[in-house]
Parts: C-alpha cells; structure tokens; sequence
C-alpha cells in the first residue's frame, strides 16, 4: 500500500522536478554567476542601479495598492455572498468567474481598448459633455489592471473562511451584548484573518511580478521589476535577468513571512 | 400568583407556507427550571429564538418583566443564551470567552476577572483561563458555554439541546451539574430538548410541543401519569395506547373487556383513549386477571424485563422484574388508577391548550 502510493505521487514528482525544481535551480545558477560562468553577486547588484531600484519600488507601491484596493472590494462583496442563500450566491460567483473564463491578455487587452484616449470610455465621455480622461499609460490605468485581474483570489479565499463561521457563533455575540458593529469587529474579522492572508497572499504574489498589465496598460513607458527582468531576457541577458529575479523572489518570500507570522498571532487573541 | 417573566402571546412564526408557530401562548415565573420538548419540527427551538431575539414572530408579542421586548435585538435583551453545539470563540482564550459580554458592558478589569473565575468555579473548570476552545472536550466546552452566558447575570437563561452533541454518561452528569446551577443562581432556565428523560430529570414544568402547538403543560409527573392526549402519552415514556369505550363512570371497555377506572365525566358509551404504562400492567396466573394473554418476547433491560404479551388480538408491552417466558400463557390485571382516559383527538394536529399552571 505505501509502496503504491509513493508510486501513485511519481508524475508529480517527475513535473515538480522538471518544471519548478530544475529550472529554479537554472535561476540560481545563471544569477550567482556573470557572463564567464565565474561566481559572483554582481548579477543581483544590479538591482542598486537606479532605474532597477525605481522599478522594484514602484512594482512593490502598485502591487500594496491593488492589494488594499482588492480586500476592501472584495470583503463587502464575501459577506454579501454569504448573506444570500446558496443558489443565489453560486449565481454571483459565477458571473464573478465568467471573466476569469476569458484568456489573461484578452481582458487585459480590452481594458486598453476601454481606457484609450480615443477609447470607449472618453467617446462616452466627450459625448456627453464631460472631460476626457487620461488613464492609459498611468500607474492608475495598472492598478486597475491589477484589480480587475486578481480581485477574485481576494473574494474567494474571504468568502470560503466566511462560510464557515457557524451563524450561532455571530448570535453568541449578538447575545452576550454586542452590537452589529462590535461582533464584526471582534467576531467576524478576526475569523476571517486566514481568508484575508490568503488572499492578501494570492493578489499581492502576481501583482508584484506582472509584466504583462504594465506592459499594456502602461504603453511600455512604466517600468515593473517584472518588465525590467523580462526585458534583460529579451536581449539574451540571462544573468541579470535572473539576477533580478532572486531579487524579487527574496521580497516575495519576505511578504509571506510576514503574513504566516500575522496568521498565527492572529490565532490568538486579536484585542 | 408571581409576576410573569417572560410571556409569549399569541406567536406566529411561518417560513414560507410552513407554519412553525400557530398563535403560541405561553408565560412563566421567576426561578423556574421550564423545558420545551417535543420532536424535531414542533417549533420548540423557534420558540426559543424568538425569546432570544434571533427571530422575530409573523404576528403576536414578547414580553419581558412586562415590558413589550418583541423587535428588541438579542444584544439589548437582558437574557442570555446557550447554543447547540457551544458556538465558542475560537479565536480567544477560554478567559477572553467569558469575559466578552462583561467587556462589552465596559466593566473594570478586577471585576471581570473575579467574574471570569468565579464562573469557572461553578462550573467546574478552575484554572482553564488559557485554554483556547478547540482543546476542550465537547463537555468543558459547554460548560465554557454555560460559564460565557451566566457571568452576565441573566435573569432567563435560554439553553437550545445543549448535551444534544455529548454521550450517555456525561449527559446525565451534565442534567445534574445543570439542576445544581439553577439552584445556585435562582434564575430562570428555559431548556430545549426532544429528549423525554432529560426532561423528566431536570424540569419544575414541562411544555410538550407537537407541529407548532403545545399539547400539554405541567410537572414531570402530570405530564407522565396524566398525559393529555396519545400524543403526550406516546412521546413521554413508553405506553400502551389503545382504542376503548367509555362505557360509563369509572367503567371502560377495552377490547371487549370491561376495566374499571377511577375518571368520571368522559359521557355513556363514547368512544376514547386509554394509556397504559407497561410498568402498570401485573401479570398474574391465567385466569386471575382480566382477559387473558400468551408472551410473545421477553428482553432483559437491566432494571426490569420488557416482555410482549399478546391479548386480544393485540400487542401489550409489559414491564416487570418478574420473569414470565416465551410461550407462558398469562392473565392481564390493571389497577383502575392506572388506566388513564383521553379524549380521541379531533384531527391530526391537536389543539393548543390553553395554559392554566402555577
């Protein structure tokens, strides 16, 4: 029986190894080394030039404000989910998904195609008498690329942890004297933590390392870490590129620390 | 006779076309140990919501010390409540479970720490103001239930099937450690169960609920010996219920034999219900009793031997600490106090009655 099951887990561990392990290592290798395959730290210095560091600080400024952004839509929306009943609520979190069911780029594509100068969005505009907006190409114009992509990683992960919450709990609140203000705050919030952390996790992680938002709704003029690394790939400069990559992986992995370490305060005691 | 506590008049709960409540009347005193029971559906927990304030009745009031109480939230409710399966705060430590409703009340920090011990104490589980709930025991978490809903000094205590989720032995331990907490407090408890003994156990009145109706209300042994209706007698405790003819004062005929009875005033030759406990029922030597039977199955209980005894035509369930094996033919002998005479229920849903207890 355990034989089989070690045996059962092979696929998986052949794709773990082939296409995360392997070429992980591939970055590792390429970044600790220059042009003459000679070990060095001179590939993730590269992050001290200006224009790098101004891209690394922008990605992690975009990406915080998309995540705020994305939980405080999407926790009204996982409490009004919950709040209707089962039937009703599968409908709304399929018209919440039907988007997500339309390839990446499309989307990304059509909010462009929304938001240019001559787009729909100001033909509206001018057409009723009102100024032309100038959000294309602006870090707004990516965070709301952002937004609109990852907004669902946030609704779901609240809303499955918010489900949970047996409704006898929130009246035992309700019960003991707390008003609906302070059964949220001291009931609902703190055990929903996990849902916000996960979520905070799943929109934060993408929207730090997108390229492909900038690079369209920023008409290549804004520059992300990811557009940066994707550029030095581009021009066959593999060292910096995964340089730049470790880089940004080291900030990734930092934010989960963080938020795993706030998820198990969070298990205590809140206030 | 005491000012009412808490009267629910004229209750009508629907959900859809369901009806949960039909026009539910309903008073009771201060210190009393009260409990709802009936079957799952009879509308007992519904009853209790709407004291509790998590429902709000289709039609008809709450009242609380004589005040109007029926569109007040359960937060301004001076009652607190027990729920099924504890709903504990899994995020806060045992001390901070208990201690919500005081702090939310904005009392000091000395006071709710003496309250927060004392009510450890009463129920057994000093020295736990650490433990987070998960590591309890199903029982150590209801008492924690318990403990998070006493320290506010409610004057109704409203507890919905709390031992439902705990096993045999600990749920009797629990109906004892619950008398003694009532006592101690001398506030009001109002119990939801569908579990007869528990009810008989714990009970200073007992309100029997059948499809949105109560069917009868009284003391443990009223609602045992003199159930109302073959409703109350079927649910409450194992009977023999069967169809007779109340031939006159004192005399009814049961399956063509006549027994004598001590009721009066059911009419001449009407038909009605007779109950008969099987601890009621004596067996003695074919020919001594009233008609006579064979014993058809014999199962040792502990206590008593259950044993079937089949008399004319029908099954009578006998219990008895004397021994009378399969296949011995029988004489059925009943005291005519223990035949107990009802009514025949006009339809299927039985009237409300109309309460007239203490």
């Amino acid at each position: 029986m355990k034989r089989n099951g070690k045996l059962l887990a092979a696929p998986y561990t052949l794709w773990m190894v082939a296409f995360i392990v392997i070429p992980l290592f591939f970055i590792l290798f390429y970044g600790f080394t220059d042009n003459d395959f000679n070990v060095t730290l001179g590939s993730i210095a590269q992050i001290s030039k200006p224009v790098n560091l101004k891209a690394l600080w922008l990605s992690i400024e975009l990406s915080l404000i998309s995540t705020v952004l994305c939980l405080f839509l999407a926790y009204p929306l996982a409490m009004i989910l919950k709040g209707k009943g089962r039937s009703s609520s599968s409908f709304i979190v399929l018209i919440f998904i039907l988007p997500m069911w339309m390839n990446f780029l499309l989307r990304t594509f059509a909010w462009q195609t929304l938001l240019d100068k001559n787009g729909v969005i100001n033909t509206v505009l001018s057409a009723v008498g009102l100024p032309k907006q100038n959000i294309i190409n602006t870090p707004s114009a990516i965070i709301l690329g952002m937004v609109y992509n990852f907004l669902p990683f946030m609704v779901l992960p609240i809303y499955n942890v918010l489900v949970k919450i047996d409704d006898n709990v929130l009246n035992a609140a309700r019960d003991l004297g707390a008003n609906e203000v302070q059964t949220f705050v001291k009931v609902t919030l703190p055990l929903s933590l996990p849902g916000i952390i996960s979520g905070i996790t799943m929109v934060f992680v993408p929207a730090l390392t997108t390229f492909v938002i900038s690079d369209i709704l920023g008409g290549g003029k804004i520059l992300l870490l990811g557009n940066v690394i994707e550029q030095e790939f581009q021009i066959m400069n593999w060292h910096t590129g995964s340089g730049l990559s470790i880089v940004l992986m080291i900030f990734i992995f930092v934010s989960m620390l963080i938020t795993a370490k706030y998820d198990k305060e969070g298990e205590g005691s809140l206030w | 006779m005491a000012n009412k506590l808490i009267e629910l008049a004229g209750i009508t709960k629907r959900y859809g076309d369901n009806v949960v409540l039909d026009d539910l009347n309903l008073y009771f005193n201060e210190n009393k140990f009260l409990t709802l029971l009936g079957p799952s559906g009879c509308g007992k927990t519904t009853t209790l919501r709407i004291m509790g304030g998590f429902e709000t009745p289709d039609s008809g009031h709450v009242f609380f010390d004589g005040k109007d109480i029926t569109n007040l939230p359960p937060n301004k409710r001076e009652l607190n409540t027990v729920f099924q399966k504890y709903a504990l705060f899994t995020h806060m430590t045992v001390a901070e479970n208990i201690a919500f409703g005081l702090k939310i009340k904005k009392k000091s920090g000395n006071y709710i720490k003496d309250k927060v011990k004392y009510a450890l104490k009463l129920v057994n589980l000093d020295g736990f103001e650490n433990r987070m709930p998960d590591s309890l025991s199903g029982g150590q978490q209801q008492r924690i239930a318990i403990a998070r809903a006493i320290v506010n000094e409610p004057k109704v205590l409203l507890l919905d099937e709390p031992l439902g989720a705990l096993d045999l032995k600990l749920r009797q331990d629990m109906q004892y450690e619950l008398i003694r907490l009532k006592n101690e407090l001398g506030i009001t408890f109002v119990y939801v169960t569908h579990d007869q003994e528990e009810a008989l156990t714990m009970s200073d009145t007992i309100v029997v609920m059948n499809q949105g109706y109560i069917q009868q209300i009284g003391s443990p042994e009223d609602i045992y010996n003199e159930p109302c209706n073959a409703f109350v007698a079927d649910f409450i405790g194992e009977s023999n219920i069967f169809p007779a003819t109340f031939l006159e004062d004192k005399l009814v005929e049961i399956f063509g034999h006549k027994f004598e009875c001590v009721d009066t005033g059911f009419g001449i030759n009407k038909p009605v219900d007779v109950v008969i406990r099987p601890e009621d029922i004596d067996l003695v030597p074919e020919g001594a009793g009233t008609l006579d039977g064979v014993v058809t199955s014999l199962i040792f209980k502990g206590v008593h031997y259950e044993m079937e005894v089949e008399a004319a035509g029908r099954e009578w369930l006998v219990h008895s600490t004397d021994l009378s094996p399969v296949g011995a033919r029988v004489g059925i002998k009943v005291d005519p106090f223990d035949i107990q005479i009802m009514n025949k229920p006009e339809s299927e849903d039985e009237e409300a009655v109309k309460i007239d207890e203490t």
